[in-house]
């Protein structure tokens, strides 16, 4: 029974997901590519009714609270492209949206692949709609793997760093990790730099409780002016910037590496000051 | 077949494994079989000795027998066995067949591990290569058995280059007279599962991990490979394929719960066994596929149900 309800809940989101996208949206998310086995999944664990559920209350979030508003979507080249882009905001808002535009508002829509942190398997019901919804723990062989299926992946740099930094460092890349150059060189994938604007604003850190954070085996733990991050009706601005291809040796040393790093890390850095200039206000 | 002619020496044999190994070795090749139960409705030329693989006279079959392969797999998981005496026969079982081997000029070796010495874990990649860390004991002691047997083969392979060795990693093995602990846990009508998690699992069909071994005695074929089934499936999509009602249980208190269960001996399932229903130990066998063409023919269906048969 509980099947049946589930299904009932899958099909409404689905219906809403087509609904707030139009007829356009649903014709071309029913036309997309499956990659799934007879019981509707992928190997990873993805099924893409359920993405296409999920993707429902993101996309009226999207649409209806935060307003999203997305420039460059066309840059983004088919087959497989590492998108990298700056993490903000507390909670992963930035990645939800960075997904449903590329699934709701391209023109060749795309389910994107993100990278959770190993402890998200630990966590009961999180760790099978993250699973159903396409995401995986980040390892490099992971990655490797749904790059060389052509898959688009969806890569915070920052990592926690970039989502926990308090308001004070709002829009302030913090330091990359260069394992996602690795990774873009060893599978010879474009990496499309993403600025998201508007998710620093949606719920402020003042401070990290970090003993609180240790006690709940947390990267951090952000009291926000509402005490727990709830997110505020923010605009968000989502930029894609033009592909950029790097050769090289994933097993260069680290020097060379870092430098081909710190060029991307520029270019976002780049886009996101000229987001918020082009901006007019934090909430429209 | 001439009676002379060089023998495939199959250890193991009187299991439901074994004797679907020997059917499809049957009329192809000499087998010789050693096991110490019975082997009920053997064919008349087909020679089982009963024997302890332990014991001087199984060294005497390799000695005059002319066996040229052997494939391991008398691997005991019988819980009425004490774990002493299942290490024993195990772990030094294992040792002296490898040096049997060695000694009597055996040139094909394949072992029959388990994609379960992996181990399941919460961080693990969902493909695990065959390179990847032998880590199902860390949380799971009733497995080092089994870990000890890949670890012991895979050092033979280092020392004992003259002897062709492979060892392969399958699975969860399914099938309708399969016995283990994945079958007879996907048997039960109300099964636990834990609450929240929905791992993929992988699984083979019996007589598809039998025609990978006989792939393994191919000329030119060694090392450590990872065998595949036919694909990945999501636990709760098995349990509904097969018509089960599970019992939905926080995973904390499961744990405890069946921790005391098992000292009470009310259920033969160890609680480590619960890691492989609440993380990920899938394994990648590409390698096999690309290196030697492996193939499994039961689809994923198939595979599935071919536990409710029988």
């Amino acid at each position: 029974m509980s099947a049946g309800i589930g299904q009932a809940l899958q099909d409404g989101l689905k219906n809403l997901t087509f609904k707030l996208g139009g007829e356009e949206t649903e014709r071309k998310l029913k036309a997309l590519a499956r990659r799934s086995n007879e019981y509707g999944v992928d190997p990873f664990g993805m099924d893409l009714d359920y993405v296409l559920a999920a993707v429902g209350p993101l996309l009226w979030l999207y649409k209806n609270y935060f307003r999203v508003r997305t420039y460059g979507l066309e840059k983004v080249p088919r087959g497989r492209v590492l998108l990298v882009s700056n993490h903000s905001g507390q909670l992963p808002i930035d990645g939800a949206m960075i997904g449903t535009a590329l699934l709701a508002e391209a023109n060749r829509p795309r389910a994107i692949r993100s990278m959770v942190e190993k402890w998200v398997p630990t966590l009961p019901y999180v760790s099978v709609f993250m699973a159903r919804c396409g995401q995986v723990v980040g390892t490099p062989q992971n990655c490797i793997r749904l790059l060389e299926n052509d898959e688009a992946i969806l890569v915070f740099p920052e990592g926690t760093r970039g989502v926990n930094k308090l308001f004070s460092k709002r829009y302030q890349l913090a330091e990359f990790g260069q394992g996602f150059m690795r990774l873009a060189l060893e599978t010879g994938s474009p990496i499309v730099p993403v600025a998201v604007i508007g998710a620093e604003e949606q719920a402020p850190a003042l401070f990290d409780l970090k003993p609180a954070a240790r006690l709940l085996r947390m990267p951090a733990f952000p009291i926000t002016p509402t005490i727990v991050p709830i997110p505020l009706p923010v605009r968000y601005h989502i930029h894609f910037g033009d592909p950029m291809r790097f050769t090289g040796r994933p097993d260069d040393d680290d020097d060379e590496l870092s430098r081909k790093v710190k060029q991307v890390r520029s270019v976002i850095q780049t886009m996101v000051n000229e987001g918020i200039r082009a901006r007019k206000h934090v909430f429209w | 077949m001439a009676s002379n002619s060089p023998a495939v020496a199959i250890t193991g044999i009187s299991g439901n494994l074994g004797r679907s190994l020997a059917k499809q070795l049957h009329g192809k090749e000499r087998v010789v079989g050693i096991d110490r139960r019975p082997f009920p409705g053997r064919p008349k030329d087909l020679d089982v000795h009963h024997v302890d693989i332990r014991k001087r006279k199984a060294e005497d079959l390799f000695r005059k027998g002319r066996i040229h392969a052997l494939i391991h797999m008398g691997i005991s998981h019988d819980p009425r066995m004490s774990a002493e005496e299942l290490h024993h026969f195990n772990v030094l079982g294992t040792a002296k067949a490898l040096e049997y081997c060695a000694r009597h000029g055996v040139r094909k070796l394949v072992v029959l591990s388990s994609a379960n010495v992996y181990g399941p874990h919460p961080d693990n990649t969902n493909f695990l290569t065959e390179d990847a860390p032998l880590m199902a004991a860390a949380r799971f002691g009733e497995i080092r058995d089994l870990v000890e047997v890949d670890i012991l083969a895979q050092s033979f392979i280092w020392k004992h280059p003259e002897v062709e060795t492979v060892i392969v990693r399958p699975v969860h093995i399914v099938g309708p007279t399969i016995r283990n602990a994945a079958t007879r846990y996907l048997r039960l009508k109300h099964p636990w599962v834990l609450m929240g998690f929905d791992p993929m699992v992988q699984l083979i069909h019996m007589e598809d991990v039998c025609r990978a071994m006989v792939l393994a005695l191919t000329p030119g074929v060694r090392g450590v490979y990872n065998v595949v089934g036919p694909g990945e499936v999501p636990l709760s999509a098995a349990l509904s394929e097969l018509g089960r009602s599970p019992l939905p249980v926080p995973h904390i208190l499961a744990r405890s719960f069946l921790r005391r269960l098992f000292q009470l001996r009310l259920s033969d399932f160890p609680p480590g066994e619960l890691d492989y229903i609440q993380f990920l130990c899938t394994i990648d066998g590409s390698r096999f596929a690309k290196e030697h063409g492996w193939k499994p023919e039961y689809g994923l269906r198939e595979t599935i149900r071919s536990l409710a048969a029988e």
